[in-house]
């Protein structure tokens, strides 16, 4: 099987999966008990704590262990709408194409008063600067714009933003989910106030992630109980994931430069080969993408059935096809960078590891290729498109 | 895979009656393409049986499964009895559908309902020319 779904998750590493399997069995002690194999385990945290900071640019204190990304996510926009609150600030500026875990709890804040402005990402999903400054108030409380986009791949100029919004005094977090692992991210170079990531997008477990809170700023709970993690959030800490989260994003940043190196010519040379496929386009910008990010468009074709073909070939991909999502819609990014949805509906995202070989990605490019001719063989749309019934849109 | 039942992976990956016949003279198109999914069949009434019948669908896994098995349902059928095909035996054929997946049924049977309107749209026309 060549797998080509690293956005969704990605393999756990050797290093995360012995990390894990040996705390579990060793340290299982609860590190707010005082002996000392609950001391062991409190050790276990602080040092995974210090580990995870050191590679962001961050302080230990500074960053808060969570279930994963969603939380991380919940946690910063509602410590960010807390503040704003306190100060008569309710207007939150985003994006249109931010995850769900983000858009959903705009949504909630939205009803409970709050105004949010959702900026556009342009053709190319790269939002502006400018932009952002433009749309901040003097009662905006938060900026929140994803580091890289979770299905496009697109990465946004986060320390500019962060400039913009350091300037105008305004809370700036960033959904680093998909960043972390694969490009370099520092919280200080880069602005940032708050930050979230996901262990399980670099290797690591599912499950966990973390909270990166800037210093001074007052963080609001979402999970009330115990005082683990400062009497941040509660709960008694999951120290395999954490330990083993710490493996993963010391190893991710170790071999990040050569990492980048070869996913990045080897989601090039895929780009090629899916361009060369007729009435086809990219989406989102071709360089200022994640190194392993290839998302395409082909017209004529839904997506849930080319994953299907391909699955049967033995490639493991994603699409943002309406009948993927579960929902009517297409996927709200594509739909956010214009595509409209007879084309979104023909969606396909390829993200490889760097364990990918070129052999892969030439079997990859004659398989999509193979089974989008096929589906286009009986496609009632492309038969329009080819007759000049309707007008080609790609 | 675990989404679909064997019968109806059996049928997207083998799908019977695909393409088109020339000289259909019953057409129907149901669907769209903002929704994902579109079906288009074409069938051939001689003596008020359905000699053959044939698909073209853009759409999901299982909506180009039950564009398959409605053809295989109403094939060599009087037309009176294609026109009592129903979504639900459409999906029974194929051993169920998904809850979310059970409106690409939906679509089968309004396909072969609109290809069968349009055989019966031509009809009175002529009937009238003969009766001149």
């Amino acid at each position: 099987m060549i797998y080509a779904d690293n956005a969704a998750t990605t393999r756990m590493s050797d290093t995360a999966i012995s990390t894990m399997t040996s705390v579990m069995k060793e340290m299982y002690g609860n590190p707010s008990s005082l002996y000392s194999l609950g001391q062991e385990a409190k050790e276990i945290i602080e040092k995974a704590r210090e580990d995870v900071a050191s590679v962001i640019g961050a302080e230990p204190r500074e960053i808060i262990f969570t279930s994963g990304g969603s939380e991380a996510d919940n946690q910063a926009i509602r410590i960010g709408a807390e503040i704003g609150k306190k100060n008569g600030k309710k207007h939150i500026i985003s994006t249109a194409f931010e995850h769900h875990a983000v858009l959903h709890t705009l949504k909630r804040l939205e009803a409970e008063g709050f105004e949010v402005t959702l900026l556009d990402v342009h053709e190319n999903g790269i939002v502006r600067p400018e932009e952002v400054e433009a749309a901040i108030r003097d009662d905006t409380c938060l900026v929140t714009i994803m580091f890289a986009n979770n299905e496009i791949g697109t990465i946004q100029p986060i320390r500019e933003i962060g400039a913009v919004c350091r300037e105008k005094k305004v809370l700036f977090h960033t959904d680093a989910v998909q960043a972390i692992g694969h490009v370099p991210v520092n919280v200080v170079d880069d602005n940032i106030d708050m930050l979230s990531s996901s262990a399980h997008k670099y290797h690591g477990p599912k499950g966990v992630g973390f909270l990166y809170v800037k210093k001074g700023i007052r963080i609001t709970n979402l999970i009330e109980g115990g005082a683990q993690e400062q009497g941040r959030r509660a709960g008694t800490e999951n120290v395999p994931g954490i330990a083993a989260m710490a493996a993963a994003i010391k190893e991710a940043s170790e071999h990040m430069e050569e990492n980048a190196k070869v996913m990045t010519a080897m989601r090039d040379k895929l780009i090629e080969g899916l361009s060369r496929i007729p009435h086809s386009a990219l989406n989102g910008d071709a360089t200022r993408r994640l190194p392993g990010n290839v998302n395409f468009c082909f017209e004529g074709i839904e997506g849930e059935s080319l994953l299907l073909l391909l699955d049967d070939k033995g490639i493991a991909a994603s699409s943002g096809s309406a009948c993927t999502s579960g929902s009517l819609d297409p996927s709200h990014v594509l739909l956010a960078i214009g595509r409209v949805h007879d084309v979104a509906h023909g969606s396909l995202r390829l993200t490889v590891g760097e364990d990918i070989t070129e052999e892969q990605i030439d079997y990859i490019i004659k398989s999509v290729k193979e089974v989008v001719e096929y589906l286009r063989s009986f496609s009632p749309v492309w038969r329009d498109l080819c007759s000049g019934k309707a007008q080609f849109i790609l | 895979m675990a989404l679909y039942s064997e019968k109806v992976m059996d049928h997207f990956r083998n799908p019977r009656n695909v393409g088109v016949i020339e000289d259909a003279n019953g057409i129907g198109e149901v669907g769209n393409a903002k929704c994902g999914d579109i079906m288009k069949m074409y069938l051939k009434i001689e003596d008020g049986i359905i000699v053959d019948v044939k698909f073209e669908t853009f759409g999901c896994g299982s909506a180009i499964a039950s564009s398959s098995m409605a053809t295989e349902l109403i094939k060599g059928k009087p037309v009176e009895e294609a026109m009592q095909l129903t979504n639900k035996a459409v999906a029974e054929a194929l051993d169920g559908l998904p809850a979310y997946k059970m409106h690409c049924s939906v679509l089968a049977e309004e396909a072969i309902q609109s290809a069968l309107n349009d055989y019966y749209s031509k009809l009175p026309k002529e009937d009238a020319e003969v009766q001149e």
